[in-house]
């Protein structure tokens, strides 16, 4: 079965395919089997392909297949192949398992909408191009799947495109994208133009054998992380993330959480060999991340919208796994991946069994009391918020753990303890999520008769999955600690990355787990504190620092700046070409040839008089012109 | 003997009598007959040249000439008949509905 493995992007795509063209015809139910179903069968592929990889025990060749030729342009070629290794092997599972029960969830979620068939059929595409991105032999296939996320993104951002607001927060994803795209592009082609092949292997080894000097190197690390801020929303692209909260809940769980947004982290892993040979960008990456992680999470403190504080939860977190691959610890920037997509996407699944309950509502001052009316909704929400508050034993605990070891051990101080701060405020405005929404009393705006209910099974079941997943995934990746053969996750990566491990003595890393578990309560205790045990607190911490307060609930401004910066003066230049230039020129050129086609056409038009006599005259004078030319 | 000059004399005169006639009359039955005295004219000139050069393949093409000149004027005649039976007037001025 494993052979067939190149069928896993294609059984999405096909379904695609077939929703696209057909979907508005077929039965509902129909719809959602065969959606599901594919993406179902490309997890089981997934598997067994995976079942493959390890059954040699480590060290077996990946799988590979060619499936058409695409570019030959000289001594360049690039084809329609793809490759099935280890690092393929995290993001496909992750990509087709979470995929899976989002599909699941959704054919619940979205039970009402008109557009059912629409929102499926994006959904299968979005999962094609992902897995055409993850298995993408060369780098220009993959940026085919990363432009195809990008669309989808869009598109289910927008779904419902007669919310004006849904519509903007699409069109800003795609335009901010085309910015860090635009950088991706001149990166990929000073890339092919100096390497000359675009496959993995050939980047990877270009630093070592002298084809790429240290400075191109950095220069072209450097323009592809730009690619990379953007569709990972890290500063100054972060952005068009917290605007896609638009879109329905279970594309903000697949698209916006785990799978497209990482898809930057996992090209810079999936191109270790540039960023190990070039500690200036490997340092620019593990900055920009950590800066992140903190800027965002401050932001999330704040907000009020539930989507919006985990999708700034979502930004943070993407900074963590920067931080790891900027390290040199691209393993445990890949394990952070893995459980993050496992604990975010429970988050926002449970975020919209929440919102489905309420009827629509997002805005957590109208939430409050809701555990004991969500009786599943709640545990499995703790679950997630404990697991990404890093509390121990929990999956993000190992994860996030194993980025901060790998920032201490490879001396990067500073960043280490940005990670340490953004972990305090992600326990924080966790558990001043949980209290606001599910503690204290109800304050919704329903009718009083209203019934809140708990979500249909289709719904409950998925997010069980994940809070299991979420609970357990950090099993795979345990620190050294355990002994020399417990990181399962990281030994199963080895051969996939450049960078070595660093090591450090076991009381060293006691110590920095027993820092991160610290700075975890220490964030918990404080939600507790601020929001459960004295609830007036925060209202007189505004009050007393409101200018701070304004600016986190601001978002700092950004987009204003951005608005003000960027955005006005592009749409008023824009405005004045057109009218200068399209209305002055180019209409009047197009306008101006035309009359001056009629004005000729009335000019001339006095000689077709119709009357025989003035054609004959006419023949008659050049005949005698004729005849005079030819005498003469 | 007549000399050859003669004849061109004459050709010419039909010819100029037929473009004089073209233009001034306005019915298109005569204008018709003024374009037939100009071929004919031509067909005189072609004549006179064959005679002064002795060959009798000059003479032999006017035969042609006259023959496809006649089947000539059956399908204008025919042709003026029709615009007569349609627009109830032959009269050039009349038939203007090539006026741009």
């Amino acid at each position: 079965m494993a052979r067939y493995f190149w069928l896993i992007p294609l059984l999405p795509g096909a379904s695609a395919f077939v929703l696209l063209l057909f979907g508005r015809r077929l039965a509902r139910r129909w719809v959602a089997w065969q959606a599901s179903a594919a993406v179902f069968l490309s997890f089981a592929l997934t598997l067994a392909a995976l079942a493959r990889l390890t059954s040699a025990g480590g060290g077996a060749a990946p799988l590979s297949k060619t499936l058409l030729p695409w570019i030959a342009s000289g001594a360049f070629s690039a084809s329609v192949a793809f490759t099935f290794d280890e690092l393929a092997a995290v993001m496909a599972v992750v990509v087709t398992g979470v995929g899976f029960l989002i599909h699941v969830y959704s054919t619940a979620y979205m039970a009402d909408d008109r557009a059912y068939a629409r929102y499926f059929a994006f959904l299968n595409l979005f999962t094609f191009f992902m897995l055409v991105l993850v298995m993408a032999s060369d780098i220009v296939l993959m940026f085919v799947g990363w432009e195809g996320v990008g669309l989808c993104s869009y598109l289910l951002i927008g779904f419902w495109f007669d919310r004006p607001a849904a519509s903007k927060a699409g069109m800003k994803a795609f335009l901010v994208n085309r910015v860090g795209d635009a950088a991706f592009i001149i990166g990929i082609l000073i890339l092919l133009a100096n390497v000359g092949s675009s496959s993995f292997a050939a980047i990877n080894a270009a630093p070592g054998s002298g084809l790429l000097g240290p400075g191109l190197v950095t220069l072209i690390a450097i323009l592809l992380f730009v690619g990379a801020t953007g569709k990972s929303a890290q500063i100054p692209l972060y952005v068009w993330l917290p605007d896609a909260m638009e879109g329905p809940t279970p594309v903000s769980a697949l698209i916006h959480a785990a799978t497209m947004v990482t898809a930057g982290v996992y090209m810079v892993c999936r191109l270790s060999g540039l960023y190990t040979a070039s500690p200036a960008a490997a340092s620019v990456v593990a900055w920009v991340g950590a800066v992140t992680a903190v800027y965002a999470a401050t932001m999330a403190l704040v907000q009020h919208d539930i989507k919006r504080v985990l999708a700034y939860s979502t930004i943070s977190q993407i900074g963590y796994m920067f931080v790891g691959c900027g390290v040199g610890a691209y393993a445990a920037g890949m394990f952070h991946l893995l459980t993050h997509a496992f604990f975010k996407s429970l988050l926002f699944l449970a975020a919209g069994s929440v919102i489905h309950a309420l009827g629509g509502e997002q805005d957590m001052r109208r939430m409050g009391g809701l555990r004991k009316r969500l009786p599943v909704t709640f545990p499995v929400f703790l679950v997630g918020a404990l697991a990404i508050s890093g509390i121990p034993f929990l999956s993000g605990f190992f994860s996030k753990d194993a980025i901060l070891t790998g920032a201490f051990a490879g001396g990067h101080y500073a960043v280490y303890a940005l990670g340490l701060a953004a972990a305090v405020m992600t326990a924080f405005y966790m558990f001043r999520l949980v209290y606001v929404t599910f503690y204290g009393s109800e304050r919704t705006s329903l009718a009083p008769g209203a019934h809140i209910h708990e979500s249909p099974r289709a719904m409950t079941v998925p997010l069980v999955i994940l809070a299991v997943l979420s609970a357990l995934a950090g099993l795979i990746g345990l620190p050294v600690l355990f002994g020399e053969r417990a990181n399962v996750f990281g030994r199963f990566l080895e051969s996939s990355f450049a960078a070595a491990a660093h090591h450090l003595a076991p009381a060293t890393e006691i110590v920095l787990i027993l820092a991160a578990t610290a700075s975890a309560l220490l964030g918990l205790g404080l939600a507790f504190l601020l929001y459960r045990r004295s609830p007036g607190i925060p209202a007189r911490l505004a009050g007393r620092f409101p200018g701070i307060y304004k600016l986190l609930l601001g978002k700092y401004y950004v987009d204003e700046a951005y608005d003000a910066v960027i955005v006005r003066p592009l749409v008023r230049g824009a405005e004045a070409v057109y009218e200068n230039f399209d209305l002055k020129v180019v209409d009047g050129a197009l306008n101006g040839s035309a009359s001056a086609a009629s004005g000729a056409g009335r000019g001339l038009n006095v000689l077709q008089s119709g009357l025989v006599r003035d054609y004959a005259l006419a023949f008659l004078l050049g005949a005698i012109i004729f005849v005079g030319f030819l005498l003469l | 003997m007549i000399p050859p000059a003669a004849f061109f004399v004459l050709a010419v005169v039909l010819f100029v009598l037929g473009i004089v006639a073209f233009f001034v009359k306005k019915d298109l039955l005569t204008q018709f007959m003024a374009v037939e005295v100009m071929l004919n004219a031509g067909n005189l000139a072609v004549l006179a040249l064959a005679k002064a050069s002795g060959r009798p393949d000059g003479q032999a093409v006017v035969l042609f000439i006259i023959t496809v000149a006649a089947a000539e004027a059956v399908i204008g005649l025919a042709i003026i008949v029709l615009i007569f039976r349609q627009r109830k007037s032959i009269r050039t001025d009349d038939l203007r509905d090539l006026k741009g």
